[in-house]
């Protein structure tokens, strides 16, 4: 056994209003730059809907993700390391950029200079790559919004797998629900696993996954393996980028943008301890629908004696150890069951979970009328189908979704009464087998959500790095350095605009300048190529 | 005066090629090592590319190989297997047959660089100038083919090993070995040093970055430790 422990993060789906602060906050810190200006590292998607880029679902049509070779071993869908070198002059599962969506500004300037005429002058939608006017954009980050477009389209969606779809297209039976996506920092990445340099690798003390930048290739091999598309090429500079689950925020115990601006409260931060040596053999589970629970018995219970021994061993901080205990990533995916990781069939162990929504109950019940299981309404008349949650979070076992939706109606229920009506309702409590303890947590963690109580995150202890207990060197190491820069390192100056190395490797698409227009100052055009001298 | 010239470019130009190219390769990987990438162009536009960039690549890498342990293999290593004949005629089929692949793949690349209008819009001027060097360097190549059908007895391709084994071991003469070859062998070599200096400061360092430390890589994973 090696203990090692990792920042995980569960999103309240019950709770999301679908409003994008987390993907514009996320988009004003790390892509409002060239040559990723399509790229999302935070977005949102109504449900159902094909998503961002177009069908990223569908591991039939992208090969992203692992898979189990007849012999049952574990193995990138796009094929092993030989395999996937054979594909490295033209991959065949890189998606187009538009699947995710042609960048594009506006023609702003033109309001300021356009002569007088009859009609009002209109800024027009120009592609960010080429400069050329585009009619409309036929696809984005959101494009599904709120069920945008018809049920026929729309109802591709994946999670539909096994299901009669024809009635939700109904106005009467339809549903929706919002999905926030980012990066899943898995326990077993195949972005990792496919990139061919080693850029891409997972930090042994936080299990965030990051892209070396000065090391990426751009072999874009981690594009077409990551199965939730959350790996981003950068057409201007020719890296990858992705979500860095805001490292340098974890670092300093401080949650990720995305967490921290959200106004629903959605998410949460907190410590997982997990067996890492155990991460292969789970992910190798063989029925998928088994990978959920493979996953869960990976993670340690931080307040065993044994562990915690065990862990200190293996050189996680006593910090994280106490975190561990506060957790309330752990408290609901392991002690409350209502959190699930994210399509586990694709075998990639994801650390992002999701509790399922519950929605309006439907047709007889509506009236008030509970429904016939007991005190609770029954939750396969909830309008979302548990079948869909089941296909979204759990590979199909409707089981685990139905406990937790359970628990989620019976809390509501439970609080109600005590609250409004004044009494403990013990039937639900006995019907859910769940203790009053518990069900005061729970209410206090996901309906009061106090900042304290959904951001547990230790610092990072980075003199940890040194040979022994506290390295000054290493503490002060980054103190008064460059930070974050593109090109040149630390070098003295800003990076060269252009050099004997060819040109620079970004420019400023988002700065409301169409492409070719003239900024003055700048040489360049905005998709990094420099501009004519007329 | 030609023989000078001819001094110059056979007998220093390499050095001062080979040399740019090593230097600037180490300079560039090291001062700059953000801009040290294939640069892949599909992400804008996946057409052309599944015919264009595999042929093309695995056109040029065998030629480029075969060219390596054609031109450096010393007469002696072969000469108990098969003669300089024989050795010259698999040169012009292989490097007829792989030509072909290249010169197929290019033509679709160019075609794409220059029509799409997104590849053409982020093409920087290094890109489309290594892309025509390339082409004009292959289509020589492919020049010599029937140059060296003239006179099948290998001995033309002897004097241009020649030259090469004494430029790479650093022996005097090697310019000589090239005086008297026909004037298409004379541009497709000094092109092909023009190619080796220009080399740093295009994409082509993406060659040096192979992976092929890849395949060797147990199990797939990668974990850094702190620091």
């Amino acid at each position: 056994m090696t203990i090692r422990a990792q920042i995980g993060m569960v999103l309240n789906l019950d709770k999301c209003i679908g409003c994008h602060t987390c993907s514009i906050t996320c988009k004003n810190v790390w892509t409002s730059r060239g040559g990723v200006e399509y790229a999302w590292f935070n977005n949102v998607e109504t449900k159902p809907g094909l998503g961002y880029p177009r069908n990223w679902e569908n591991q039939d049509e992208w090969n992203g993700g692992w898979k189990l070779n007849r012999s049952g071993k574990l193995k990138p869908k796009a094929g092993g390391k030989a395999a996937l070198l054979s594909q490295i002059f033209a991959n065949p599962n890189l998606p187009e950029i538009d699947d995710y969506y042609e960048p594009f500004t506006y023609e702003y300037d033109h309001l300021k200079t356009a002569q007088e005429s009859k009609t009002v002058p209109t800024a027009r939608m120009k592609s960010a790559i080429t400069g050329e006017f585009k009619d409309k954009p036929d696809w984005g980050v959101n494009w599904e919004e709120i069920l945008g477009g018809e049920f026929d389209k729309r109802s591709e969606d994946y999670n539909f797998a096994n299901m009669q779809k024809q009635m939700y297209g109904e106005f009467e039976n339809t549903f929706m629900m919002y999905l926030p996506r980012l990066c899943e920092h898995c326990l077993n990445p195949t972005c990792v696993a496919s990139c061919p340099s080693g850029a891409i690798y997972k930090r042994e003390e936080d299990g965030i996954v990051l892209i070396d930048q000065d090391k990426c290739r751009g072999w874009r091999m981690c594009v077409s393996g990551c199965p939730y598309k959350k790996i981003y090429f950068n057409w201007q500079s020719g890296k990858s980028e992705k979500c860095t689950f805001c490292y340098p925020r974890i670092e300093a115990g401080e949650p990720t943008v995305c967490s921290e601006t959200c106004v629903g409260r959605i998410r949460y931060l907190g410590v997982l301890l997990y067996d890492a040596d155990k991460i292969q053999e789970a992910a190798s589970t063989k029925d998928e629908k088994d990978l959920y629970q493979a996953q869960c018995d990976l993670f340690l219970d931080p307040n065993d004696p044994d562990v915690i021994a065990r862990a200190r061993a293996d050189g996680v901080p006593d910090s994280w150890l106490e975190a561990a205990k506060e957790s309330p990533v752990y408290k609901m995916a392991m002690d409350w069951k209502i959190a699930f990781p994210l399509h586990p069939e694709y075998r990639t162990l994801p650390m992002v979970w999701y509790v399922p929504p519950l929605s309006p109950i439907k047709s007889a019940h509506e009236s008030g009328i509970l429904g016939d299981d007991g005190v609770l309404p029954d939750v396969k008349s909830l309008r979302i189908p548990v079948a869909y949650l089941a296909n979204l979070l759990t590979a199909g076992d409707e089981k685990p979704i139905v406990t937790a939706l359970e628990r989620m109606l019976g809390m509501r229920s439970y609080m109600r009464a005590k609250t409004v009506e004044g009494y403990r309702d013990e039937r639900i409590l006995d019907q859910l087998g769940m203790s009053e303890n518990m069900m005061d947590d729970m209410y206090q963690m996901m309906a009061i959500a106090n900042h304290e109580d959904r951001f547990v995150i230790p610092t990072n202890h980075r003199e940890y790095a040194g040979d022994g207990p506290f390295d000054h060197e290493i503490a002060f190491d980054t103190r008064g350095s460059c930070g974050f820069s593109f090109g040149n390192g630390c070098h003295d100056g800003e990076a060269p605009r252009s050099n004997l190395f060819g040109s620079q490797t970004h420019a400023n698409t988002l700065n409301g300048n169409a492409p070719g227009a003239r900024t003055p100052g700048d040489g360049w055009n905005t998709n990094g190529t420099k501009r004519k001298s007329s | 005066m030609s023989e000078y010239f001819n001094f110059l470019v056979f007998g220093i130009f390499p050095y001062i090629a080979v040399g740019v190219m090593i230097f600037g390769s180490i300079l560039r990987y090291d001062r700059d090592p953000y801009s040290w990438k294939a640069d892949s162009s599909q992400l804008l536009r996946r057409k052309g590319l599944r015919w264009g960039s595999n042929l093309f690549h695995i056109g040029i890498l065998l030629l480029f190989f075969g060219h390596l342990v054609g031109l450096l293999t010393p007469h002696w290593a072969y000469a108990p297997f098969v003669t300089a004949g024989q050795k010259q005629l698999l040169a012009m089929v292989a490097g007829g047959v792989f030509g072909a692949f290249a010169f197929i793949g290019m033509v679709i690349l160019i075609h794409r660089r220059w029509s799409d209008p997104r590849i053409r819009a982020t093409t920087r001027p290094m890109d489309m100038i290594i892309l025509l060097l390339l082409f004009v360097q292959l289509v020589l190549g492919l020049l010599t083919i029937p140059e060296s059908a003239q006179n099948l007895d290998g001995s033309s391709m002897i004097a241009l090993a020649e030259w090469a084994q004494r430029i790479v071991t650093f022996r005097s003469g090697a310019a000589e070995f090239i005086v008297h070859e026909h004037w298409i062998f004379k541009l497709h070599i000094a092109l092909g040093l023009t190619i080796f200096l220009v080399f740093p400061f295009t994409r082509l360092v993406h060659m040096f970055s192979a992976p092929v430390k890849y395949l060797a890589r147990p199990g797939y994973q990668i974990v850094r430790k702190r620091g």
